[in-house]
């Protein structure tokens, strides 16, 4: 069982764990994620590798409190184990170097951004990132990025720090100007990385979205990850996460992910009770 | 004298109706008095070709006499030495086209109970008293199993008992594979594949669940890091096939690999005391009609489905699943539609399947698979309205492992290509066994292919000079 070594509060809702897996982390490759269960009985729920060292054997995912199992993972302390922790799983980013890279982050999903830009900084490559939120407390890992980019962009929806208005407009800008990107990667909510693929769809960018399905195995047994890109059908967990944007059917995707919502919202409401059941106990 | 009595002796049944509402085991095994009676049955004959029917040869007449001589250590001690998994072949084994369609007394009668036999005696020895301590391993070459499946486990086990340090790598957070995430309660409790597996552990074999190997680790690091001297890979059939009409992607649309493990691996049943949900509706169709399909429409019933039925392009004739299964399905109440073959899966504008066109269907000449080919009728077209549908088409093997590894060659169905049919892979000492090799099979062919690996192993690994 991995054991958690530090904890970080990135929002009153958003925390960040490194824990050790060493083997893990020295199989991980920007872009994989994990499947994690908190304990018995526990649903299994994949979390984008944020970050990873195979050489303190270290792994770092955020985690956004939004069921269940992100609600008591959340709850974890340093020196807690997490029951199981599987990976890396998925296919790596693969983007052909020597271009300019624009990688997009929307809400957590700009935790997913934090190796691939190291990665392809260090390689050479010129890298801008765009993180987006509504307000500016809820841009996350702001000076971990702005490390790992030659150019780090934000936007808020209140204009409360940075460009007041949303990534895609800030996109269009960028592509637009002289900073043409070659690539783009978006990690975000689903209407963000949908509105990314309108706004470079026809414009020769060749641009990924990382999708996030229901998933339970993660190896690809149950199929219950299918995601329609182009005239293909897709397991996100194996062919994926990251796909070709302007192929990916979000309509779909979107309804799939709403399979479920009720009987999440009826656990995560029962799980916030017995947690605070339990607050008020001790 | 072996007394001649027509009829089989019967296996007490749990009511169907009461039955198809939880997921306890439906048969309920055989009494002491029951399981001698049907000993008694056996003819003991000359030439036992019983034992050439069964995939791993248990010596049959053997263990039966014991039962039937009351010796049940002696019967226990036959059985468990040619078939490390017996509670569970006893419960799962096709024996109606094994052991007992070549039986002598089916000519004439109906034949012997072999398969009720072997749960009798298997479930005796679970009742006893544990016996044997954790052993440890005498051998130093270590060696490595992927995948907890019916042929891991069972290559584990026979490799640990002749001294092997065994270690087996499973991707899932518990052990099993098939058995575990696959094959529901009601045919196999899970205390039984639990219990099983404390055998192999107490055998000093050590089990290492969420490690995907081709991802978490590569196979070739299990010798140049990790110091193995052999791998045998039983990785198995979980890739599922989908059908590749439209509307496949509607919500509800499973196939039977979620459905099964979302219930059995999952407990989904008891959402949301556990925590992974399962959306079932009033009416469900499981499209094919093999065991996998009756396992999947059965437990649809106890999640409470109201209405089950299999949708099937062929008829009852070409049907895989095996008669008990079929019975019992029938029992609970699940309908079935031969020669009916789905066509398009309708929703509505939410994405939840609302139901199936179907076109009728004849049969015409042999098809490559000796079965008469369907052909459908013209405009024979028609909508059966659902809320759920589980597509149970059969699987292929796992494509994870092979895709990841430099010198693991496959076949054209995704199977592991063997050295001239031996238990050895395209890659040296590396072994394969089960449906990772045949493609999606029975659990006893998998036992046996898992203890061929062994012996394998035992060999050529004997013949390395240290």
């Amino acid at each position: 069982m991995p054991k958690i070594i530090e904890k970080r509060v990135l929002t009153p809702i958003t925390k960040m764990f490194r824990f050790d897996a060493p083997m893990i982390a020295s199989a991980a490759r920007p872009g994989q994620f994990v499947i994690l269960r908190v304990r018995e009985g526990g649903e299994r729920i994949p979390l984008t590798i944020a970050d990873f060292d195979a050489k303190s054997g270290v792994v770092t995912i955020v985690v956004q409190e939004v069921g269940v199992t992100s609600r008591i993972l959340g709850a974890h302390k340093v020196g807690d184990n997490i029951l199981d922790v599987l990976g890396p799983l998925g296919e790596p980013a693969h983007i052909p170097p020597g271009g300019h890279v624009v990688g997009i982050g929307g809400g957590f999903g700009s935790a997913a951004l934090w190796c691939l830009m190291r990665e392809l900084k260090e390689r050479g490559d010129r890298t801008t990132v765009i993180l987006g939120a509504r307000h500016d407390h809820l841009l996350l890992l702001i000076d971990e990025l702005r490390e790992v980019c030659d150019n780090l962009e934000l936007c808020t929806d209140d204009g409360s720090v940075g460009f007041k208005g949303l990534v895609t407009e800030r996109l269009q800008q960028l592509m637009d100007g002289p900073g043409k990107p070659d690539h783009v990667i978006a990690i975000g909510p689903m209407p963000m990385m949908r509105a990314i693929a309108n706004t470079t769809r026809d414009t020769g960018i060749a641009t990924q979205v990382s999708m996030d399905p229901l998933m339970i195995d993660g190896t690809g047994m149950c199929g219950c990850c299918r995601v329609s890109v182009g005239d293909d059908v897709k397991f996100a967990c194996v062919d994926g996460p990251l796909f070709d944007a302007a192929k990916v059917d979000f309509d779909e995707a979107v309804k799939r992910n709403k399979m479920y919502v009720k009987e999440e919202k009826l656990a995560a409401e029962r799980q916030q009770k017995i947690m605070e059941e339990a607050t008020h106990a001790s | 004298m072996p007394a001649k009595r027509i009829k089989k002796t019967p296996m007490l049944e749990r009511n169907a109706k009461l039955r198809a509402t939880d997921f306890m085991e439906v048969n309920e095994g055989y009494s002491k008095a029951a399981a001698a009676f049907e000993a008694e049955r056996c003819l003991r004959c000359q030439d036992p070709i019983c034992v050439a029917g069964c995939p791993v040869h248990i010596p049959i007449p053997e263990f039966i006499h014991e039962i039937a001589a009351g010796n049940m250590p002696r019967a226990a001690e036959i059985l468990r030495s040619a078939n490390p998994l017996p509670a569970v072949c006893g419960r799962v084994c096709p024996q109606e086209d094994q052991c007992e369609k070549v039986c002598h007394m089916a000519k004439r009668f109906k034949p012997v109970g072999i398969g009720y036999l072997e749960r009798y005696v298997a479930d005796w020895e679970r009742a006893q008293p544990k016996s044997e301590d954790a052993k440890k391993p005498t051998r130093s070459q270590r060696i490595a199993v992927v995948g907890a499946g019916p042929a891991g486990l069972v290559c584990a086990g026979d490799l640990a008992r002749l001294g092997y340090p065994v270690t087996i790598y499973e991707g899932l957070h518990a052990p099993g594979g098939v058995l575990r995430y696959g094959i529901p309660e009601f045919r196999l409790p899970n205390e039984i594949l639990d219990w099983e597996i404390d055998q192999l552990r107490a055998l000093g074999v050590e089990i290492v669940c969420n490690v995907v190997v081709g991802k978490t680790l590569q196979l070739d690091d299990l010798f140049d890091k990790m110091g193995y001297s052999a791998v045998f890979i039983g990785t198995g059939a979980g890739l599922p096939k989908f059908l590749g009409i439209p509307g496949e992607n509607f919500n509800g649309v499973y196939s039977a690999n979620e459905f099964l493990t979302r219930i059995n691996l999952m407990q989904s049943y008891k959402f949301p005391e556990t925590d992974t949900p399962l959306y079932i509706g009033k009416r469900v169709a499981v499209i094919g009609a093999g065991n996998t399909a009756m396992d999947a429409i059965r437990s649809a019933l106890r999640v409470g489905a109201e209405k089950g039925m299999s949708i099937y392009r062929r008829s009852q004739k070409e049907m895989t699943a095996r008669v008990e299964e079929y019975h019992h399905a029938l029992e609970e109440g699940v309908e079935f539609h031969w020669l009916t073959n789905p066509i398009e899966i309708i929703g509505n504008d939410k994405g939840m399947v609302t139901g199936v066109k179907c076109a009728r269907m004849e049969l015409g000449k042999q098809d490559e698979s000796g079965r008469a080919r369907p052909i459908p009728i013209k405009g024979s077209e028609f909508v059966i309205p659902l809320d759920n549908i589980v597509l149970s088409l059969g699987n292929s093997p796992n494509p994870l492992l092979v895709n990841n590894t430099p010198g693991l060659e496959k076949n054209k169905h995704g199977c592991l290509i063997m050295k001239n049919d031996t238990p050895q892979t395209s890659k040296k000492w590396v072994y394969a066994g089960g449906d990772a090799v045949t493609g999606a099979a029975t659990v006893i062919l998998a036992a046996g292919a898992g203890k061929d690996a062994a012996a394998a192993i035992h060999k050529d690994l004997s013949e390395v000079v240290v």
